[in-house]
């Protein structure tokens, strides 16, 4: 064992549980397995480990902030909430990313977060099958078997960690006369070019920001318009602004045009896109030497569909359950960005932020927990005094990350019964509100849809289900006097 | 592709039969498709928050304290009162297969029915059926 990585660890063979995949999501769910004690392998197809940010974002800048200042000392949970960009380990392996950033931004650049992902893996002890690749899956009588170029992995359960970075292939005519984003090319060769983007989500301005200093003329067009009144609040607008700021201030070549596509075509020597406005009427017609889809990845699922994995999300993603495994196949789990397949009750339309490090590495923890439960593993319920339940509350209404990230999503829950309390961790919201079972309290964090923060609190009582949601604060201070009180009128027939 | 597109599934229901295609596409983008596997609760009895839900595929059941009141299929919409009358569901709607819906967040409704009359007329045809349907139940 040279630098913490192993030649070749976890051979083919019998497992209680394979994780496919070594970026961020595969290695989270890993370390998490670890800490319950499951008998877990890892394998991979790269050759180190990163995942997605060893090639991505292509302009080489997240839009996730790490503060490597905090309030709170790096390596605390409290810290977790300033840093959404470093997985969680124990000891040594917290709050890597910070480490590793020249804080020229307060968002790391791609080589620092590869380069934490890979400081991480080497702090915490995670081990990974390298240069192996999935290349089939079956069912094997109660297992799942797991065919890749090194052999065959058997496994009670599966864990895909496999990232959304394979083209979507979007129903457009002439889409072969496009480049997909993950094909996009170095900027110097757009230089002077006229560049048609289809799509305006996140990719599309990415690109779109990266090649205004190259390409003559940028047009950026997709249906659906972007929702300037939003944007502002969301991590996008540091790819949105610049090329966005140029279209609303009438700048001459670049142009944010909200239309349907009928087609690309070949028009001599050079590209053509023809588009139908879907917010104003009628058709319009770009020449572009370069027409560049972004319009959004898929997970790679291979033949997990045959296996009755049901995607949602225009066959992007699997549908998951609120411990991120699929609604129609039993037995097999997701970690990483794919854990958008994962709902939670919507409120208010709310989603989590399972599409970014900053949430799904908490999901990885959640799903590796569930595992272990399943896999009858003793885990640890800490017990609560009666007079220690509102305090305890109070703290994760402030500071509990999980719950500030995974808004509406995750909660802290607490059990009750015969006046024994215990904790039982972070669990998914929409498991407590529905699958019934004995009393006890749910905290979340939630926002409405004026984007006031309330704390919120679930009592389940006899299986009936009681929301309180409390008043916003203006520094969302809600453990003072009045939140107290008020979780005490709440609890008063609790425990 | 191993599925019809989403537009295309949603080109063939009933409420969005008068919108031409470039429309569907805008409502496709603009809000989400969600998923419930067998059994799981779409709308909970007494939690604010609520959506407009209309069928893609599939079929929903309503219960109220537990007991079967109606069930939706492809085409047909549920969550739009309390959205509309802006309170909380008082029943509990649960996919009976697996449900997919698109799915219009309580704040988007009355903008997304301003914009798209046709579809709004299509609702109030449905709300009246139902409306009928209940009062001859009430009556008999």
């Amino acid at each position: 064992m040279e630098d913490g990585v192993e030649a070749a660890p976890f051979p083919p063979g019998d497992y209680d549980v394979v994780v496919v995949g070594s970026g961020p999501g595969g290695l989270q769910v890993s370390h998490s397995l670890s800490r319950r004690g499951v008998d877990h392998a890892v394998i991979s197809q790269d050759d180190a480990p990163g995942g997605m940010f060893r090639r991505f974002p292509i302009f080489e800048r997240l839009i996730s902030w790490t503060r490597p200042d905090a309030p709170f000392e790096r390596g605390t949970r409290e810290y977790e909430w300033y840093d959404h960009n470093s997985l969680i380990g124990e000891n040594g392996a917290r709050a890597l990313v910070p480490e590793f950033m020249d804080r020229t931004f307060d968002v790391p650049s791609r080589a620092e977060m590869e380069a934490a992902l890979i400081a991480f893996t080497e702090r915490a002890g995670v081990r990974v099958r390298y240069g192996v690749r999935w290349t089939g899956t079956r069912r094997d009588a109660e297992r799942f078997v797991l065919e890749t170029t090194d052999g065959e992995y058997r496994c009670r359960f599966a864990v895909f960690a496999v990232g959304v970075t394979e083209a979507w292939p979007a129903p457009i005519e002439g889409a072969e006369l496009a480049n997909h984003y993950v094909k996009t090319r170095s900027v110097a060769s757009y230089q002077g070019k006229r560049v048609v983007i289809i799509g305006k989500r996140n990719s599309g301005f990415e690109i779109a920001n990266g090649l205004l200093p190259w390409a003559k003329e940028l047009v950026l067009v997709s249906p659906r318009p972007v929702k300037i009144d939003v944007l502002p609040q969301s991590p996008l607008r540091l790819r949105y602004l610049q090329p966005y700021e140029e279209f609303v201030r009438g700048g001459a070549g670049t142009y944010v045009v909200d239309a349907s596509i009928v087609g690309v075509q070949r028009a001599s020597g050079a590209l053509r896109v023809v588009a139908d406005g879907t917010t104003w009427p009628g058709r319009l017609e770009f020449e572009a030497d370069d027409v560049i889809l972004a319009t959004g990845f898929r997970a790679p699922l291979l033949d997990l569909r045959e296996l009755g994995v049901a995607t949602v999300l225009n066959d992007r993603v699997p549908a998951l359950t609120p411990y991120f495994e699929s609604i129609s196949t039993p037995g097999l789990f997701f970690a990483g960005n794919v854990t958008q397949g994962s709902k939670g009750p919507r409120k208010h339309g709310a989603s989590p932020n399972s599409t970014s490090v900053n949430g799904f590495r908490y999901n990885a923890r959640v799903a590796a927990d569930h595992i272990a439960d399943r896999l009858g593993l003793e885990r640890s319920r800490p017990e609560l005094e009666r007079s220690e339940l509102v305090p305890f509350l109070l703290a994760e209404f402030c500071r509990a990350p999980e719950l500030w990230i995974q808004k509406n999503f995750l909660a802290r829950v607490v059990t009750v019964r015969d006046g024994d309390l215990r904790d039982e961790g972070i669990v998914p919201l929409e498991h407590f509100l529905d699958a019934g079972g004995e009393d006890a309290v749910a905290a979340a964090i939630e926002m409405d849809p004026e984007a006031e923060i309330h704390p919120t609190l679930y009592v389940r009582r006899s299986g009936r289900i009681a929301e309180h949601e409390l008043p916003p604060h203006p520094v969302h201070a809600f453990d003072g006097p009045e939140y107290r009180r008020e979780l005490e009128t709440i609890l008063k027939s609790v425990g | 592709m191993p599925e019809p597109d989403i537009v295309d599934k949603l080109s063939r229901l009933a409420l969005f039969a008068e919108l031409p295609r470039t429309q569907i596409e805008s409502i496709a983008h603009r809000f989400d498709e969600a998923l419930f596997a067998e059994g799981e609760r779409v709308l909970r009895t007494g939690l604010t928050g609520g959506a407009l839900y209309v069928i893609v595929e599939g079929e929903a059941v309503i219960r109220i304290e537990g007991t079967e009141r109606a069930r939706f299929g492809p085409g047909e919409f549920f969550g739009e009162i309390g959205v509309l009358i802006d309170e909380v569901p008082n029943a509990d709607v649960e996919a009976a297969t697996i449900l997919r819906c698109l799915a219009i967040p309580g704040a988007d409704v009355k903008p997304f029915l301003i914009s798209f009359p046709a579809v709004m007329y299509r609702m109030l045809q449905t709300e009246a059926r139902r409306l009928r349907v209940t009062t001859e139940w009430k009556t008999a």
